[in-house]
């Protein structure tokens, strides 16, 4: 096959079978995939770790085992190490005897199975499981300007905005093509052209807007468009301290999963914004206006998709993307306060709090956990959508106030204070 | 008849029925009902795409603007392309985005015997003039006839 890219000597010999034909063929899906974007070359990637998206051993993906087993039969398994999104299963979240029969016996079968061949490829520890590798407790953070291949798209979005590391939105299976290969097609977000800002955000609003709630609207004006949001700093702070990185963690996920946005710039705050300012946005940049008017009509415009739509909550999920310690501790602060005033003892709804395995760790050292034991709130390393995303718990009423977790599920979506709400004093004021 | 000009993804030739989604293809709420329960149809499961939640999509000619919804579309795709629950051709209007793309790439690398044409970049007026039932054929060429 005539390949348009500069390819240098080394990659034309795998292409050719100088690595045996699996090899050759994890390198023509890179070069095939980057030809389509008009890549002219491929780059080294460059951080120390690689992160999956792939981590449900669901039956409907054997294929994808499949291929993953003629990898590890051929000895094609990357340099790197690598984190995966969270398990799908967890025996502390509540489930019924017949949801538990499903998961465990017929959609979920294969995670055992599934997992073995993850170590098999290079899993970083038995407790890498988590959306959020990027945490500190979690040690898969990349620095700036690393150049990575993962695809799971909250952590894509964390790691181009926050960190300042170079990935593209990719799909599932191509992350680890990339990581074995070495090298991912130069493309996109991995130019300094593709980081440039097409829509600036104005931020308006009385008060420091949701985050969850901002990410949303954003993404879904500006699509898989790079936004520079403007005002947002006089919220954040121009640090990159733990509460700012929290609101940029759950603002992102919902950029990326509302719309498609890969990267954002936060005016003053967000590493190439401070360096480069507004030289980012683009001469032709549209404007989009955020006020308090705007994030409503937003809110007021999500579907609930609940049969009954009066239905009372059978479930709260807090943490999608994973909560952060800081999180942790501020909600184990708010629950009990909202307990206290409302008189109540334990939360009202089944409410399960998921994190990464290793903040959990440390968040489980504090007295924190034992304080938010109390209050009946689980703690759970889960993936909620994974949870979800099935016809039975598709029918049950949940509540989150994560934006991802309503998009892909039938979850209803709540303000942070009205999750808070729902939960310690069943709705009322 | 009509016929469009487009970019060749994955290069082949068939004529099958027109299944057409206004919006974004969301891949994973679409094909995972249909793969996990064993539907051989592959019927959408998408609750929130009007023009395709119930409609069968095994054997028709896909047409859509993009692909949209979780990162793991790409596999997802693959998966149904494994399993022979795939449309018989997708037609995107705009350029192919990056999970499309991937899904469809890793078939054609990956798999032996999935015959899939897909051709992008067919432009607006392409996904303007048809309408689901209407017959397709993807030449050789690339070119989309519509009639």
């Amino acid at each position: 096959m005539e390949y348009k890219m500069i390819l240098t000597d080394e990659q034309k010999a795998i292409l050719d079978g100088s690595k045996g034909e699996v090899m050759a063929k994890v390198m023509e899906s890179v070069v095939r995939y980057g030809e389509l974007f008009g890549a002219q070359r491929l780059v080294k990637v460059t951080s120390k770790y690689n992160h999956l998206v792939t981590s449900f051993g669901l039956k409907m993906m054997t294929p994808v085992f499949d291929l993953m087993q003629q990898l590890i039969d051929a000895g094609v398994v990357s340099g790197q190490q690598f984190s995966v999104d969270p398990r799908p299963l967890d025996k502390n979240v509540p489930a019924n005897f017949l949801q538990k029969f499903i998961f465990n016996n017929f959609m979920y079968s294969k995670q055992d199975f599934y997992e073995n061949q993850l170590k098999s490829l290079g899993l970083m520890s038995d407790d890498a499981f988590t959306c959020t590798c990027y945490m500190e407790e979690m040690g898969n953070k990349p620095s700036k300007g690393d150049v990575l291949s993962w695809a799971e798209s909250s952590a894509v979005v964390y790691a181009n905005s926050v960190l300042g590391a170079r990935c593209n939105r990719n799909s599932g299976i191509i992350d680890i093509m990339g990581s074995i290969a070495g090298f991912v097609p130069e493309f996109g977000l991995l130019t300094d052209e593709g980081r440039k800002a097409s829509f600036i955000v104005e931020i308006k609003t009385t008060k420091k807007p949701e985050a969850q709630l901002l990410g949303s609207a954003i993404g879904m004006h500006v699509m898989e468009a790079v936004p520079y949001v403007k005002g947002l700093d006089k919220w954040l702070g121009n640090e990159l301290d733990d509460a700012a990185c929290t609101y940029l963690k759950d603002f992102g996920a919902a950029t990326a999963s509302n719309g498609a946005v890969g990267l954002y710039h936060i005016d003053g705050l967000t590493p190439e914004a401070k360096e480069l300012g507004e030289k980012l946005i683009k001469e032709d940049a549209q404007v989009y206006v955020i006020d308090d008017a705007e994030l409503k009509r937003v809110y007021d415009n999500y579907p609930v998709i609940w049969k009954n739509k009066d239905a009372a909550p059978k479930l709260c999920f807090m943490g999608c993307p994973h909560m952060s310690l800081e999180q942790l501790k501020s909600w184990t602060d708010r629950v009990e306060t909202a307990l206290k005033e409302a008189g109540n003892k334990k939360v009202i709804i089944p409410t399960v709090f998921t994190a990464a395995p290793k903040v959990l760790e440390e968040f489980n050292k504090t007295d924190c956990a034992q304080r938010l034991k109390a209050t009946g709130v689980i703690t759970s390393y889960i993936c909620p959508l994974m949870y979800m995303n099935n016809p039975l718990c598709a029918k049950m009423p949940v509540i989150t106030s994560s934006n991802k977790l309503r998009t892909y599920t039938t979850a209803r979506y709540y303000t942070d204070d009205e999750i808070l709400m729902q939960i310690t004093k069943g709705g009322k004021k | 008849m009509k016929t469009f000009k487009g970019r060749i993804v994955a290069p082949g030739t068939v004529t099958a029925e027109a299944l057409v989604s206004r919006g974004g293809l969301n891949t994973l709420a679409s094909f995972q009902k249909a793969l996990q329960f064993g539907d051989k149809k592959a019927t959408c499961g998408d609750q929130n795409n009007p023009d395709l939640y119930g409609q069968e999509m095994v054997g028709k000619a896909l047409c859509l603007p993009m692909t949209i919804g979780s990162t793991t579309g790409g596999l997802v795709l693959y998966c149904a392309c494994a399993m022979k629950r795939q449309p018989a051709c997708m037609l995107f209007s705009e350029p192919i985005d990056s999970l499309a793309a991937a899904g469809v790439i890793l078939a054609d690398v990956w798999l032996n015997d999935v015959k899939m044409p897909v051709v992008d970049s067919l432009g607006s007026e392409f996904l303007e003039y048809v309408k689901t039932g209407m017959s397709i054929t993807v030449n050789e060429d690339g070119s989309v006839s519509v009639e």
